[in-house]
């Protein structure tokens, strides 16, 4: 369970939010939802340790994350704006990279999970914006773990592959898994929670 | 381990993949070293006595070419948020891409060093000298060069602040290397000088990994 309590963020001078506090058990999916600066990506980035909040805290199973940062950061996979994906290599051999860093395997099943067989092996610089994405989620499948944070993972996505994701995610969930997701784009999960940070005035729970 | 080996071998596979880094580097080391007969004459009695400054001088302007992408790639495509998530701690993962970016952009240099420091009328003691004060000293061009790469990785065109906050900090290794290929052509002990070298790379060893980790936390917040 991932519990946020009394989070703040300033940055550059500007409050962003404050006093926000909410909990993501497993098999849940919290659409977090705002208008462009309402600061999703900083929530989600603080969540995943890149940002440091100006106040509160984060307990992830109980334990505050701070006491054991490092289990903490192998318990989730985080998918961003940017592809981390390297435009000389393949997206077989991105994977092949990550997997190998983290320490985990399952490289077919993750290519295959994303449809990306038939483009495992072209550099990532000659595939399209949806095929980067696709080959940047495969991350998720690649490298297991029970929290994904993603931060717009269908922007460039066609229908085809929105819905192959929504699949996707809807069995992390099932499987026990959990989501903290950012989105312009409606999934249509149907069983999401919702915490939309316009209406978040300097205070939510 | 594996973790620091993965992102070892996918460094120089990157930069066999994009093989121009490496290219330019070696390029920019042969034409600035070929340039200096060309302005200072040919008597070859000058080309020896300046060949250990060139050389080093050469190397240390060389490294700082590919310096300012040693982070800033990773950077702007979202690779180095996800190393810094784990499972190796920054510090290894700064060894990592620093000891790649040694091996492909000084050792090339190292290794054809010989060459030119034979064009250059040096000695055969001088050139000995020369490749092991390099293989000794070097390491610090690029652990060095990674603290100013960290402080100027979120900034556009970095490249110039990061030769101006390097280029001093290169000082003490540029004295020590050349004084180590001069005591050698005079026939004069080098241990002390290639032993201060190793010292200065020990130190940059310890010093790099903790400094340039705290610069790549501070850009990625």
């Amino acid at each position: 369970m991932l519990t946020v309590e009394n989070l703040e963020c300033i940055r550059q001078e500007k409050l962003i939010f404050s006093g926000l506090s909410f909990q993501l058990q497993a098999g849940e999916v919290l659409w977090v939802k705002g208008r462009n600066g309402a600061g999703k990506s900083s929530l989600l980035r603080i969540v995943a340790q890149f940002l440091k909040p100006s106040a509160g805290k984060i307990f992830w199973q109980g334990n505050e994350i701070a006491e054991d940062p490092d289990s903490y950061l192998k318990s989730f996979e985080y998918i961003g704006h940017q592809d981390a994906l390297k435009s000389a290599l393949s997206p077989r051999e991105n994977l092949q990279f990550w997997m190998q860093y983290r320490g985990s395997n399952g490289l077919d099943g993750a290519l295959a999970a994303l449809e990306l067989n038939e483009i495992a092996d072209y550099p990532v610089r000659n595939l399209s914006a949806g095929q980067k994405k696709r080959s940047n989620l495969a991350r998720l499948i690649a490298c297991p773990a029970p929290l994904w944070i993603l931060d717009e993972p269908i922007s460039s996505l066609d229908s085809h592959h929105i819905d192959l994701f929504r699949n996707l995610l809807m069995k992390h969930v099932e499987n026990g898994g959990m989501a903290l997701l950012a989105t312009h784009q409606d999934l249509k999960l149907g069983n999401e929670r919702v915490l939309n940070l316009d209406t978040i005035e300097r205070g939510f729970s | 381990m594996n973790a620091f080996t993965g992102l070892f071998v996918r460094d120089l596979r990157l930069a066999y993949r994009q093989g121009s880094a490496v290219t330019l580097t070696l390029a920019f080391f042969v034409i600035a070293v070929t340039l200096f007969p060309l302005g200072v004459g040919p008597e070859l009695s000058v080309l020896a006595r300046i060949a250990p400054g060139v050389l080093w001088v050469g190397a240390l302007l060389s490294c700082l070419l590919t310096l300012d992408r040693l982070f800033q790639a990773d950077y702007e495509d979202g690779t180095l948020e996800q190393l810094m998530k784990g499972p190796l701690p920054i510090i290894f993962v700064v060894l990592a891409k620093v000891f790649a970016h040694w091996v492909t952009s000084i050792l090339p240099l190292i290794l054809i060093t010989p060459i030119l420091a034979g064009s250059l009328n040096m000695p055969g003691d001088g050139i000995w000298a020369i490749v092991t004060a390099l293989l000794i000293g070097s390491p610090v061009l690029s652990l060095i060069g990674a603290i100013g790469a960290g402080l100027t990785v979120a900034m556009r065109r970095g490249g110039v602040l990061l030769s101006l906050l390097i280029l001093p900090l290169y000082i003490p290794v540029l004295i020590f290397g050349v004084a180590a290929v001069e005591a050698a052509i005079a026939m004069l002990p080098v241990a002390p000088h290639l032993m201060l070298l190793g010292g200065l790379s020990l130190g940059a060893l310890v010093v790099s990994p903790l400094a340039s980790a705290a610069a790549l936390k501070l850009a990625v917040e």
